[in-house]
């Protein structure tokens, strides 16, 4: 497609050997930015001020002598939930519009301790719920392989940013599929770590229990990097790992994968699966079986039933997490209310959008008095049956493999209408989540249309150098071309 | 038909820490508006909480110190409610599992033995306050108080008068100064209580409908609200009109001294409680139960009785005194400045507590030293000032904080007590009265009264009374 394009890990190797000057690189990927994304709509904001100045103390670092972080210079964009002290994070919604946090998201704070370049902020499903990014407030961003179909969602932004080579590495949010879905549709390299292993501190909460931060890249290298970046303990987040860290797992991806016990689900390849992307991940495991790895088909049998269990607990914390966008404090608020109750319900009847309001009446329903059993319960009783099932497979496998996503891009207005056919697309990514392990999307291979074709690895908790090593065995054996 | 009233109360008391309970702002009361506050306890997007674990020790050393069990396994719920005090729209507290289960207190009340079960104690953060300008078509939001720690302590329904309800207030709150997890100042509102209250015919097994009354300030309020409450329900009752009493919130109006309807049972928050994502759980070992019990300081009732065993008071004496921890610390500092238990007492509980209840003033506010007073004991008792001239002292140094030797110095209520000076005194005043002293002489003894009177007029209410008598006598 483009030829212009440049890993993370070259532009920060080439800036630490002053091949070219951080300046240089985040002037000349701001151009690209301007010159494609009228097209592609992936940015709902571009710092092009702040990520000068950024590249200029790069620059000066480098040429005092003094050290640099590991992504020195790479310019790099950020999922529109998570929040950027000084420049608006809007959640792609009408709410928080205008909203300009006073503080930096963990992660944030760590790309720019590595020294990257906060180039701009990209386009989401309003509160990153949605599987198309076409529920943002804003704008609808295209999927750069065949702009008239969606990106996926909801981290669509970061992922088309990423194939339309504009930034090399982006960050997204994964509550449910929202990092893997969009990097198959969009056919690039997406990463959900284990929850826990990145701060979720200033990322906009959806659902509380399952969002993770991973990163988007063209390459398995790139996302491997990202994550070093941004992995670590936090204390501003209970929730944080408290054990041992991978120190690097850039060093140690050319392993190769002999004797790698790789599980496929036969529940994956039920009704509802794309053929083509069916002949696309049975081509995959063939590569796998040639790399050296022992591939057996088992069972996961609560793996079809995860959507409801999904969308039970996912509504239900989000229609806690929502409820403080009240219009007293920040936000949007409406204009012509008489009383205190007037104030917050206007304000919410106009700032959300249809989606945001249709999960948060679902989620509000499922923890009422006297369906909280039924629904919230259950899902919760489900989710450890589902854990327990994944916890024995791991006992045998080192990873499951299957496809990404059921179907491939679809047309933008396709699946509007019908939101059930919408939540379908995240099939076989929301189990990952709501076990909590790590999971990632890589490309496998193109429809007969030239559309991508996501392939999922799954691993256990904190497996993500086992994934990652999998994952660029396989890289580099299909080289596709991206 | 006689009726038997039936209570229980929820408390809440802000636990004293320096920090909020999941953030680091300053719990420090009377800031400027909204200067205590952070991304996090104005629950900003993309914030989370952490949990301080000082709330937790604070929380079990509350239930260790009413009798409860601890749950080694706690964890936090959200309790979803929208309104403008409340930055989340939803309060961190905790629902099923509270951290303390299973206490009580035991007292004495109108000659009946009163054992109150307590429920639970679990932990939670507090909200905002809303100020209502009345000129104003808006309010004001200060959010200071969002995110100071609390403890809510439910009791049984064990309580059965008002007047037991008080008493239960005041045991739980001295229980909690004492402790030092609450400074509960019921004035700032550190320390608040609803009380839920029915009756019933005397011998009925079953309750009656309860009501919940709210904004109770004072220990006062809370006896007259229930007071009030329960004359309401029991005149009801007696015309037959028991049906009018419905399960409802009622807030207490004590400026015009009556119960106002808040909302009913149909009307009743459905806080759809779920177990808080943000938060891990809370695990307390039982050695650390243990250690927290085991370093508890001296309850009120142990200090009482060791106040009567080592100080020799009176029981009431000694209740009065502990019933007020910084009082009972000042009387015990008096004591080991080196004055004699029994003037520290009848100091502390005649003149201390005569000026506080005149001034309205709490223990809190005392700012004169105990060894002042120890020195004010022993200039009374080395004659150099009279008793009346040191109730004078006394009140001054309450007041000012000065020392009783300037202030005695100052209004020069120094005694006359120099045998020197009194003896010319007293030779004048028989120079100047030799009818007394013949009156004396011929056996009418009451006229040393008047001459000793006069010697006193001499010396203008200086001299040593005493002393003076006694020079009378031998010059006679």
């Amino acid at each position: 497609m483009q030829s212009d394009y440049m890993s993370a890990w070259d532009i920060s190797k080439g800036i630490a050997e002053k091949k070219f000057s951080a300046v240089e690189i985040v002037e000349s990927h701001i151009k690209r930015i301007k010159e494609r994304d009228g097209e592609i709509g992936a940015f709902l904001t571009l710092c092009e001020d702040e990520a000068l100045a950024q590249a200029r103390e790069v620059d000066e670092k480098i040429s005092g002598g003094r050290p640099v972080g590991r992504l020195a210079g790479v310019p790099a964009a950020i999922k529109d939930n998570m929040c950027t002290d000084g420049i608006r994070t809007t959640c792609a919604s009408k709410m928080l519009e205008d909203f300009i946090p006073p503080y930096n998201a963990t992660v944030v704070e760590r790309l720019l301790d590595e020294d990257a370049v906060i180039i701009g902020k990209t386009n989401m499903d309003e509160f990153a719920m949605g599987s198309s990014t076409e529920n943002s407030a804003f704008r609808i961003t295209k999927n750069p392989r065949d702009i008239t179909r969606v990106p996926g969602g909801s981290s669509g932004g970061s992922a088309a940013a990423v194939a339309a080579d504009m930034v090399p590495v982006t960050l997204g949010s994964d509550t449910g599929g929202s990092i893997r879905q969009p990097a198959a549709f969009c056919g690039v390299v997406g990463l959900k770590p284990t929850y826990g292993l990145v701060s979720r501190y200033g990322l906009i909460a959806f659902g509380s229990s399952l969002d993770q931060i991973g990163p988007f890249s063209k390459t398995v290298l790139d996302s491997a990097l990202m994550l070093e970046a941004i992995q670590g303990k936090d204390e501003r987040d209970s929730t944080s790992y408290r054990g041992e860290y991978q120190k690097s797992y850039t060093d140690s991806l050319g392993k190769d994968i002999k004797g790698m016990r790789i599980a496929v689900p036969k529940e994956f390849f039920m009704d509802g699966l794309d053929d083509e992307i069916a002949a696309s991940v049975q081509e995959s495991i063939k590569c796998f079986e040639g790399l050296g790895a022992k591939v057996d088909e088992i069972s996961l049998p609560a793996a079809g039933d995860g959507l409801s269990a999904y969308y039970i607990i996912s509504s239900a914390e989000a229609s806690s997490n929502l409820a403080r966008y009240d219009g007293i404090r920040y936000g949007y608020r409406a204009k012509d209310y008489t009383n205190i109750d007037e104030l917050m319900e206007m304000s919410r009847s106009e700032a959300f959008g249809t989606e945001v309001k249709r999960r948060i009446m679902l989620g509000t329903y499922a923890l009422s008095s006297g369906y909280y059993d039924e629904y919230y319960n259950r899902a919760q009783k489900f989710r450890k049956v589902l854990k327990g099932q994944f916890e024995d497979v791991f006992r045998s496998y080192d990873l499951i493999l299957g496809p990404t996503s059921p179907v491939l891009p679809f047309k933008i207005g396709e699946r509007n209408s019908d939101p059930l056919q919408m939540y379908l697309a995240d099939v076989y990514t929301i189990i990952v989540n709501l076990v909590g392990v790590p999971a990632i999307s890589i490309p496998c291979g193109r429809s007969t249309e030239g559309l991508p074709v996501g392939l999922q690895l799954i691993g256990p908790h904190y497996g993500e150098l086992r994934i990652l090593q999998a994952a660029h065995a396989f890289e580099q054996e299909i080289k596709l071309e991206l | 038909m006689n009726f038997e009233t039936v209570i229980g109360l929820e408390i809440h008391a802000e636990l004293y820490t320096k920090s909020k309970i999941f953030c680091g702002c300053s719990t420090k009361f009377a800031s400027k508006p909204n200067e205590n506050t952070c991304p996090v306890c104005i629950g900003l997007p993309g914030t989370l909480p952490v949990l301080n674990e000082e709330v937790v020790r604070l929380a079990v050393k509350a239930g260790t110190a009413l009798n409860c069990r601890i749950n080694n396994v706690n964890k936090l719920d959200r309790k979803n409610y929208f309104y403008p005090d409340l930055p989340k729209a939803y309060q961190i507290s905790q629902y099923d599992l509270p951290m303390c289960s299973g206490g009580h207190v035991e007292f004495e009340c109108e000659e009946r033995h009163v054992r109150v079960r307590i429920n639970r104690i679990h932990i939670e953060e507090d909200a905002g306050k809303l100020i209502h300008l009345e000129e104003e078509p808006f309010s004001l939001i200060d959010y200071n108080r969002t995110g100071i720690p609390l403890i809510e302590i439910v009791s049984e329904p064990d309580i059965r008068s008002p007047l037991e309800a008080v008493t239960y207030l005041r045991i739980l709150k001295s229980i909690l100064e004492y402790g030092e997890i609450s400074d509960c100042r019921m004035e700032q509102g550190s320390l608040r209580c609803d009380a839920n209250i029915s009756v019933r015919p005397v011998g009925q097994k079953e309750y009656g409908t309860k009501v919940e009354l709210k904004n109770i300030n004072s220990f006062r309020e809370l006896q007259k609200a229930l007071e009030k409450e329960e004359k309401r329900q029991i005149e009801l009752y007696r015309f037959g009109e028991g049906h009018k009493i419905v399960q409802e919130t009622r807030r207490w109006d004590s400026g015009k001294g009556r119960t106002v309807p808040m909302r009913s049972k149909g009307e009743a928050h459905d806080y759809r409680y779920f177990p808080e994502p943000d938060l891990m759980p809370v695990i307390i070992k039982e050695s650390t139960v243990d250690e927290i019990r085991g370093s508890l300081p001296e309850m009120p009732y142990e200090k009482a009785a060791r106040f009567v065993e080592e100080y020799r008071l009176g029981e009431g004496e000694a209740e009065i005194l502990v019933g007020d921890k910084k009082l009972s610390e000042f009387f015990e500092s008096t004591i080991r400045e080196g004055a004699s238990p029994k003037a520290a007492a009848n100091w502390v509980l005649g003149e201390l507590l005569r000026i506080m209840n005149e001034a309205d003033l709490s223990s809190a506010d005392i700012t004169m030293k105990p060894a002042y007073l120890h020195r004010l004991i022993s200039l009374v008792e080395s004659g150099t000032i009279s008793n009346t001239a040191a109730k004078e002292v006394f009140k001054e140094m309450f007041e000012s904080g000065g020392t009783p030797e300037d202030i005695v110095e100052k209004k020069g209520l120094s005694q006359i007590s120099s045998k020197k000076d009194l003896e010319i005194l007293v030779k004048k005043v028989l120079e100047d009265n030799p009818k007394s002293v013949e009156d004396y002489r011929n056996g009418k003894t009451q006229a040393a009264g008047y001459l000793v009177g006069q010697v006193m007029k001499a010396s203008q209410g200086k001299a040593n009374p005493q002393m003076v008598r006694d020079l009378l006598m031998r010059e006679l």
